[in-house]
């Protein structure tokens, strides 16, 4: 192939030679008679010979360079440059020039440049030197083509069907032959085109291009183009495009009048017109594919438009931070294992798969978060049908509806809000008499307000009710033995009394809030979801419930831990600090003492059983678990650790003690601790342990 | 099996640059150097589409253009001339004699290939 183009260079630099001594003799001949007409064009053919052969050829510098020339000539041709001195001598320069880039690969650069400043220098200030390409703009738009060839339009070769496939290939298209003019069989004339086409064309190509297809048959066919749709038309249009009469009437197919006659008689336009004969079916089904197309177009646009989201079945999202789980835990043996080889390259792409595969976990994370307000409105009903019920006038606002969830944390909120909710209405808001006597205005509010806090979701539910009766949490503290006689209710010290197992100030349970449910279970929900709920109240003025959420279940800060050959992860949210065992141990185990409290303390060798020999230093985690503070005894601490939480399977339903599993960097698994669940676990071991004596 | 397409044209450069553009595109090609052997190897063989040059010695484009239309089994051939930019009148007269279409000189490799998808697939 080298040497085929090599063979045709060669012939295109012999033929080059001619025009140059053509060029040549014209130019001298120019100086000797700068009025002699038919000069000027001959020297500006040459030139653009050369420019184009040199094109055609491969010698684009060549190229490059005569453009030059020749937009100069050009104008000199038009009479806009005159003839000079300065000019012939700079015309010779240049094919000097041209014979010298022809002859060898390489040129005078700077000579080239010289002779390209002079010419351009020569040009008048409002010329562009350069010639305007041909562009197409992105924008979309429609065109209606009615193409109707001579019918000797065989004779000269060509074949209509091939400009049509032309079209085909600009964009979507639509082509509607015309054939009611096709003449029986007996009476056809082979040779003889009968047929003409209408075609609906949505293109980025410009109307010259379209017309440019037909640049062969335009002297003998007839060929209209119009343009019937801009793109930024069809965005607002409705899908509904004209009808069919409508469109005949603007094609020119039918008048006004003959419509208005046709349609007095109820029938489709279409087949109306047709049977009246007032045009022809080709005509009617070529204006129903432009309607068709056009409100396909239409109708796709709104798709598009419309996809900027997706509706995606939940479990397939779930499957999906499974496998970047997978993913992040594969990534992290990677890692482990290129830093044990210390392969700068391997290391390199191994932080390069640790950056993508945060960046997938981010993202696919970010996928399965769903607004609040999803929860939120569903509350609006019950907020609703809950105050005419007490018969109290209440108000819901909302906050931060757009704050964004974890969908399985919204999942599993919504219980605990109802709940909270619940109180807030009975216990709280105040009937409209009662409050109007207080002076607060007779309609109570209820506030649901969600924000971002770093890694958490806080939700905060207030009302401006009453607030909480604390003498009467107080007494029932009392009776429950939930507090010693003579202590004050801090405000710390309020929630976890009324979040206790059984507590209601409420003898009888009364029908909305009481239901054997209390705020235990509220309690216990939201530490499930890894979260924490807090309390404040003033009297008269109102109370609020603020809920801190972690963003997402499936992600977890956890501590690792060792015990004996395994390791686990302890929640990051619930440890308070860590220490060494003989530090704070008192006695032969069982209670540690910190900082003058005295405090359970659990070995995690012991209830797990673990065989072998207790290490010399041993480590307590201290959790803190809503009011309740316990000491885990582990083996050595490891440090934190950001994990993916995978489920345990149906199998391990019945494990209390963990919420879940990990897989580990090197591959290993472990067990995720339910710190709630151990400590209840061990409790009421504990407690049948003093009933069998 | 590739079509065939003769050049007609008396410019060797002309003639190689068909041929091998055309070459490179799957096509055969058959060149001749004048209309008179054009016509006679067009006679001799099987050709699908003529791309031939106006001005040549001996039988020149139109002439050639007419006498190929007048062979019956080239009637409906598509046959594409070149042309120069100053050659308006050829041009008409070359449409009368039954050219399907032209390509101005100079012209491109690909300007080529699309005139002949054009009119001949």
């Amino acid at each position: 192939m080298k040497k085929e183009t090599d063979r045709f260079k060669r012939a295109y630099k012999e033929e080059a030679e001619e025009w140059l001594a053509d060029l040549e003799a014209a130019l001298l001949e120019l100086e000797e008679a700068p009025d002699k007409s038919g000069l000027i064009g001959r020297i500006f053919r040459a030139v653009h010979t050369i420019k184009g052969s040199g094109a055609m050829f491969g010698f684009e510098e060549i190229a490059a360079f005569t453009h030059e020339v020749e937009a100069v000539l050009d104008l000199v041709r038009s009479g806009e440059i005159p003839v000079s001195r300065e000019l012939i001598s700079l015309t010779l320069l240049a094919c000097d020039q041209i014979r010298q880039m022809a002859d060898s690969d390489e040129t005078d650069s700077e000579e080239t440049g010289a002779i390209v400043t002079a010419f351009r220098a020569m040009m008048p200030a409002a010329h562009p030197t350069a010639l305007p390409e041909d562009s197409s703009d992105a924008v979309l738009r429609t065109y209606r083509i009615r193409f109707r060839p001579a019918s000797d339009i065989f004779a000269n070769g060509t074949n209509p069907i091939l400009l049509l496939d032309e079209l085909r290939e600009m964009g979507e298209c639509r082509v509607t032959p015309h054939i009611h003019k096709v003449p029986p069989l007996r009476e056809m004339d082979p040779e003889t085109c009968y047929i003409h086409w209408h075609v609906i064309l949505t293109t980025d190509r410009g109307l010259n291009t379209i017309r440019d297809v037909f640049i062969f048959v335009e002297d003998n066919s007839q060929l209209t183009v119009d343009l019937i749709s801009e793109a930024d038309e069809l965005d607002d249009a409705p899908e509904d495009y004209k009808k069919i009469g409508e469109i005949l009437i603007e094609r020119g197919d039918i008048t006004d009048d003959t419509l208005r006659d046709v349609l007095r008689v109820q029938k489709r336009t279409g087949e109306l017109l047709v049977e009246s004969k007032a045009v022809d079916p080709d005509a009617v089904s070529s204006a129903l594919a432009e309607q068709q197309h056009m409100r396909n177009l239409r109708k796709r646009r709104r798709e598009v438009s419309s996809v900027s989201s997706i509706r995606v079945a939940a479990d397939k999202l779930d499957t999906l931070v499974d496998l970047v789980g997978e993913l992040v835990t594969v990534q992290a043996s990677l890692t482990q294992r290129a830093l044990c080889l210390d392969d700068a390259e391997l290391l390199t792409v191994t932080e390069s798969v640790e950056r993508l595969s945060a960046a997938l976990r981010d993202t696919t994370m970010e996928i399965r978060m769903l607004p609040v307000s999803t929860a939120f409105t569903r509350f609006r009903r019950l907020v609703h049908d809950l105050s005419r019920e007490l018969e109290k006038e209440v108000r819901m606002v909302t906050e931060g509806g757009d704050t964004e969830l974890d969908k399985t944390v919204i999942e599993r909120l919504n219980d605990p809000l109802i709940h909270i909710i619940r109180n807030c209405l009975s216990h709280g808001i105040e009937t409209a008499a009662v409050r109007t006597a207080s002076g607060k205005p007779p309609q109570g509010t209820l506030r649901l307000s969600a924000r971002h806090s770093g890694s958490q979701v806080v939700i905060v539910i207030s009302d401006d009710g009453a607030g909480l009766d604390r003498d009467c949490i107080q007494r029932r503290a009392l009776e429950m033995g939930l507090m010693s006689p003579g202590q004050t209710l801090s405000e710390e010290a309020l929630f976890p009394v009324i979040s206790a197992p059984g507590f209601s100030t409420v003898s009888e349970a009364d029908r909305v809030s009481g239901r054997g449910v209390g705020m235990d279970v509220v309690r216990r929900s939201i530490e499930n979801l890894r979260g924490t709920i807090d309390i404040s109240s003033q009297s008269g003025q109102g109370t609020v419930f603020t809920l801190r959420l972690p963003l997402t279940l499936a992600i977890i800060e956890g501590l690792l831990v060792t015990v004996g050959e395994n390791i686990y992860v302890i929640p990051l949210s619930s440890v308070e600090e860590c220490m060494n065992y003989d530090e704070v141990v008192i006695g032969a185990g069982g209670a540690i003492h910190l900082r003058g409290e005295m405090l359970p303390c659990i070995s995690l060798r012991r209830i797990f059983e673990e065989p072998g020999d207790v290490p010399a230093e041993e480590r307590v985690v201290l959790l803190q678990l809503g009011n309740f503070r316990v000491g885990l005894v582990v083996d050595a601490i490891i440090g934190d650790y950001q994990t993916v939480i995978k489920g345990l399977g149906r199998v391990y339903k019945n494990v209390k003690a963990f919420s879940g599993s990990t897989i580990l960097a090197d591959g290993s698994v472990a067990l995720i601790l339910d710190p709630h669940r151990l400590v209840e676990m061990v409790r009421s071991s504990e407690q049948r342990r003093k009933a069998q004596p | 099996m590739a079509k065939v397409i003769m050049t007609a044209d008396d410019s060797a450069s002309i003639r190689q640059m068909v041929s091998f553009t055309l070459e490179q595109a799957g096509y055969e090609v058959i060149e001749a150097a004048d209309g008179k052997e054009a016509l006679a190897k067009l006679r001799s063989g099987t050709v699908h589409m003529l791309v031939t040059d106006l001005n040549m010695p001996n039988m020149d484009g139109i002439e050639l253009i007419r006498k190929v239309r007048q062979e019956s089994r080239y009637r409906f051939m598509p046959i594409v001339m070149l042309t120069t930019e100053s050659q308006a009148v050829k041009k008409q007269e070359g449409k009368a004699a039954g050219a399907t279409g032209w390509i101005v000189k100079p012209f491109r490799p690909e300007q080529l290939l699309a005139v002949i998808k054009k009119v001949l697939g």
